[in-house]
């Protein structure tokens, strides 16, 4: 219980609440990064997955290519690139937008794939074009299992982008590293503690959003 | 990095033995062990809840607020107890393990079809030898699904255990090439890793291969109906089943 008590007494102190080595500075840079990575990982893996998936070409080449993503250790990533290129927040996004992609990506193309026949014969019977039903039901009925992708790869994000405070540009890892350096354990620990914060507040956000965006008879369907 | 080639081929055979084949070695056995305990966990935590079903929600909220959880920081917070022995990086990664392999373990339980259950009821099987010899068995792959992603997701992470000084080719890649502003050792760690990753992955797939011969011809018809069933079970979101399947899928 002492953790939580030394952790009580580290965010409570006003100290930390100021200033660019502050919590909100940190907590800010953190929450950045992980948003930028995962809309950019969003970016690439949701029109790729929905494209394989639909057409139902390239799936196998999609998921070699996510395992090998998959299979990379995130650190050696972000080093090689940092001793390619120089210390920024480029090393940083490369390394997590590595990380994002195959869950968001594997994801919707086994969403898009695990669509019913019956339901696409339907929506052809209707009239629609291929696009339309791929955006109009492919996309919706996919959804859950998207944001699924989206909600793990969220986690794998917020939870890496500590190690952005290896190659010195902030975040919440900051806290981890110097606290680790001074010998200081409350601020170690209170720099592991907000991360885990964050990341359980990302997958509170997750099943928020499948609330709000999956179509009523859809979570039905699931309900039941 | 200046005018120095890429890789140093040079450094690579100097150092085969000792810093590589060293932090191979640790690498090896940090990712195993996790692996391992959170199979000798999940697999009879998975039997119960799905012989007592109304265990399952509570077990799987708690096996999800494990999965947000980020090892990283666990790595970090356990550091004062557990020090710098493996227990450091063996902790978090085995909880990490079990809430991937819980959900698929019941996953696949829960796909033993009524009429295979009673015709064993019928022919006199005991529960006990029920499950052993026809519930487990044809539990087995989605359950070796999850089982895949756990183990090449715990492969890649253990190079995270560098960053607390438990070895590892994280170590590789965080001292020796970082520190030192080189590529090669960073290189030959991403390698390491990604090979290792793909070796056990493989091992698996034989595994599964030799443990369910009956499977074998019809592992697309089997994908399709775990798909159709995680589609049917999405109404609780569960992190593990869509990697399970995910991985089902590079089969």
């Amino acid at each position: 219980m002492n953790l939580f008590l030394e952790f009580w007494l580290w965010i409570s102190d006003p100290a930390q609440w100021s200033g660019g080595a502050g919590i909100p500075t940190r907590l800010g840079q953190h929450v950045l990064y992980s948003a930028q990575a995962l809309a950019l990982a969003t970016l690439i893996g949701v029109p790729v997955g929905l494209v394989t998936g639909h057409t139902g070409r390239g799936g196998f080449l999609t998921a070699s290519i996510a395992n090998f993503a998959r299979a990379l250790p995130t650190i050696g990533v972000l080093m090689l690139v940092v001793i390619a290129v120089g210390i920024g927040v480029a090393p940083v996004m490369v390394a997590l937008v590595a990380l994002a992609v195959p869950p968001i990506l594997v994801n919707t193309y086994e969403g898009v794939r695990g669509v019913d026949p019956q339901l696409k014969d339907a929506a052809q019977g209707m009239g629609m074009r291929g696009h339309e039903v791929l955006l109009k039901l492919e996309l919706p009925v996919a959804l859950p299992l998207i944001l699924l992708g989206m909600r793990t790869a969220a986690i794998q994000v917020v939870s890496t982008a500590t190690i952005a405070a290896y190659v010195g540009i902030g975040g919440l890892g900051r806290f981890i590293v110097d606290g680790q350096a001074r010998r200081e354990f409350d601020m170690v620990v209170g720099g592991s503690l907000l991360v885990v914060a964050l990341a359980v507040l990302v997958t509170l956000m997750f099943y928020l959003l499948r609330r709000f965006l999956v179509a009523p008879g859809l979570r039905q369907a699931a309900a039941k | 990095m200046g005018d120095q080639p890429l890789i140093r081929w040079d450094w690579i055979a100097r150092n085969w033995d000792d810093p590589v084949g060293t932090r191979l070695l640790e690498h090896i056995q940090l990712a195993l062990v996790p692996i391992l305990i959170g199979l000798l966990i999940a697999v009879p935590l998975g039997v119960v809840c799905a012989r007592w079903r109304w265990l399952y929600p509570s077990v799987f909220t708690g096996v999800n607020i494990l999965y947000a959880v980020p090892s990283i920081a666990l790595f970090f917070l356990l550091l004062p107890y557990t020090g710098f022995t493996q227990w450091t990086a063996i902790i978090p990664l085995s909880l990490y393990t079990l809430a991937i392999l819980v959900p698929n373990v019941v996953d696949g339980l829960y796909q033993v079809p009524q009429h295979v259950r009673q015709a064993a009821i019928a022919m006199g099987f005991s529960p006990l030898r029920r499950l052993i010899q026809v519930e487990l068995p044809i539990a087995l792959p989605v359950a070796i699904a999850g089982l895949r992603v756990a183990a090449v997701a715990t492969i890649s992470m253990v190079s995270v255990a560098s960053l607390v000084g438990l070895g590892g080719l994280g170590q590789l890649i965080l001292t020796d090439g970082f520190r030192r502003q080189f590529p090669t050792p960073i290189i030959v760690g991403i390698v390491l890793s990604v090979l290792l990753a793909f070796l056990v992955d493989g091992l698996l797939v034989l595994m599964q291969r030799l443990l369910t011969p009956w499977t074998r011809g019809s592992e697309r018809a089997a994908r399709r109906t775990s798909a159709a069933r995680r589609e049917a079970g999405a109404g609780t979101t569960a992190p593990a089943t869509d990697t399970g399947s995910r991985r089902a899928e590079a089969t």
